[in-house]
């Protein structure tokens, strides 16, 4: 059955790259957070395959089919591989870094400004919202306990939470704007990071390969592959 | 050259009252004025005013006219305008960009955003940097600083623009003892040696009694009283201004009140 090569391919290139970036326990909570959606696809597939018949065991009013197994198998394999490629990106590219390059390419301010703001925007509303919890625990407000406290707790802090980002949104446009972030021309360039010809040659041979690959799927090449 | 509010009212987007009322007020090259009022009484507004921010970003209804350099604001460009006034805001968390990755790179912003050469941009952030002492926390996350480190790192990408006239609302409000003399001797440098001209809202009159050359009170959006340092700080009127004047005048006028002599002179 055809399918297994490319997940499998990119998987090991992906492991791989972890293992020499000397990454790999940080990469293990990417791994666990993959889990619950892997675990869930191999249980869907399994036992709920549509037309499937090759039974090979029941449990309950579920049966588990071999033509299920490997779609859930290759569907999983697939998505760890995805998993483990956007790990690896974000477990050896600094964010400052990739922005700062794309922007000495050619990358408009406002672009790349949004890129870098829009990963720090998760942990500053989480911050907020935690500010926002304690002032209200301090003037009474019941957050905790069970599960019927902690939802009536939601609601006092939503709202405020999405006032103050709107009134922040007003103070850090009119920083932004005192700060000359609108002033035409391109923004001065600080930093310039190597790159060598051995990397460039690699960057531009993926390329031509993924055009490649491409050219031969559609032209029904690589059917022999499994 | 100055920058100069002439009989400037203002009022905000929304509202039917107005915030200030025929402010009259320049700021001349090397010279710094303070500008003192209770909560409420205007302060913000008139430092918006006074670089064009209000209404040029956040809306309103202005009358009257603010000039920096001839520059007229409401038919100026914002980022022309950032390069010959800086301001900074009350509240120093929202004045950090989140964009960058350390306090240098934050300072590095403003002259980023002009174009600058690459030397001269780190000219300008390492001369902050060292103007306001931030060397030890030049690679911290700009976003995990306490308040204070924060207004100084935000002080600091003000400086670094380079502007004419600088414009502080309150940029000691979050600062210790040390922090706040820091500040006054940094912005007294600035006026005395680069020629940029200061308003400095605050309400620590100890601090603006020994480095302004002019103060302005201002109550209920206009102002009321203006003059030399000790002259105002020293009007009796003060305290009904919702104004504490400084540590020293505070204790002549308890001796006085006390029936006391005053000689002028610590004993």
């Amino acid at each position: 059955m055809r399918g297994w090569t490319a997940p499998l391919v990119i998987l090991a290139i992906s492991v791989f790259l972890i293992i020499r970036a000397d990454v790999f326990k940080r990469y293990l909570p990417y791994l666990a957070a993959t889990g619950l959606l892997l675990v869930s696809i191999l249980l869907i597939n399994t036992f709920l395959y549509p037309g499937a018949t090759d039974v090979l065991f029941t449990l309950g009013p579920f049966s588990a089919t071999g033509t299920g197994l490997v779609a859930a198998s290759q569907a999983a394999l697939r998505v760890l591989a995805f998993a483990t490629s956007v790990a690896l990106f974000a477990l050896t590219t600094r964010t400052d870094e990739l922005v700062d390059d794309l922007e000495r390419r050619g990358l408009g301010r406002r672009a790349a400004f949004i890129l870098t703001t829009a990963i720090g925007t998760v942990p500053r509303l989480a911050e907020r919202a935690r500010e926002i919890v304690e002032a209200q625990r301090s003037r009474g407000l019941n957050t905790e306990g069970g599960i019927r406290a902690r939802v009536r707790g939601v609601l006092p802090v939503a709202g405020p939470l999405v006032l103050s980002a709107l009134t922040e949104v007003e103070h850090r446009a009119m920083a932004l704007e005192a700060r000359a972030f609108v002033a035409p021309g391109k923004r001065t360039v600080l930093r310039a990071y190597p790159d060598s010809l051995a990397q460039r040659t690699l960057r531009w041979g993926l390329v031509v390969l993924t055009l490649l690959l491409l050219a031969f799927a559609f032209s029904g090449n690589l059917l022999w592959l499994p | 050259m100055t920058l100069s509010m002439a009989a400037v009212t203002y009022k905000y987007a929304g509202s039917t009252s107005e915030a200030l009322r025929g402010v009259n007020l320049a700021v001349e090259p090397g010279r710094i004025i303070g500008l003192v009022g209770p909560n409420g009484a205007g302060k913000s507004t008139l430092c918006l005013c006074a670089v064009g921010l209000a209404p040029g970003v956040i809306g309103g209804q202005l009358t009257g006219a603010v000039k920096i350099d001839g520059l007229d604001t409401a038919k100026t460009s914002e980022h022309q305008l950032s390069q010959h006034a800086g301001i900074l805001f009350q509240e120093s968390q929202t004045q950090i960009t989140s964009g960058t990755p350390s306090v240098w790179e934050e300072i590095a912003f403003g002259p980023r955003n002009l174009s600058l050469s690459r030397d001269e941009v780190i000219e300008r952030t390492w001369n902050a940097v060292d103007a306001l002492g931030l060397n030890d926390i030049v690679g911290r996350d700009p976003n995990r600083l306490s308040g204070g480190q924060a207004q100084l790192v935000a002080l600091a990408a003000v400086l670094a623009l380079g502007p004419k006239y600088l414009v502080l609302d309150e940029p000691t409000s979050q600062l210790d003892p040390l922090g706040t003399r820091l500040v006054g001797d940094t912005l007294a440098r600035a006026a005395k040696e680069t020629g940029v001209g200061v308003l400095i809202a605050e309400h620590k009159t100890d601090l603006l009694a020994r480095m302004c050359d002019e103060i302005a009170v201002i109550n209920a959006g206009a102002i009321v009283s203006r003059g030399s340092p000790d002259t105002v700080l020293a009007d009796p009127s003060l305290r009904d201004w919702g104004v504490a004047p400084p540590a020293e005048v505070a204790l002549r006028q308890s001796v006085v009140a006390a029936g006391l002599t005053w000689r002028g002179e610590w004993p």
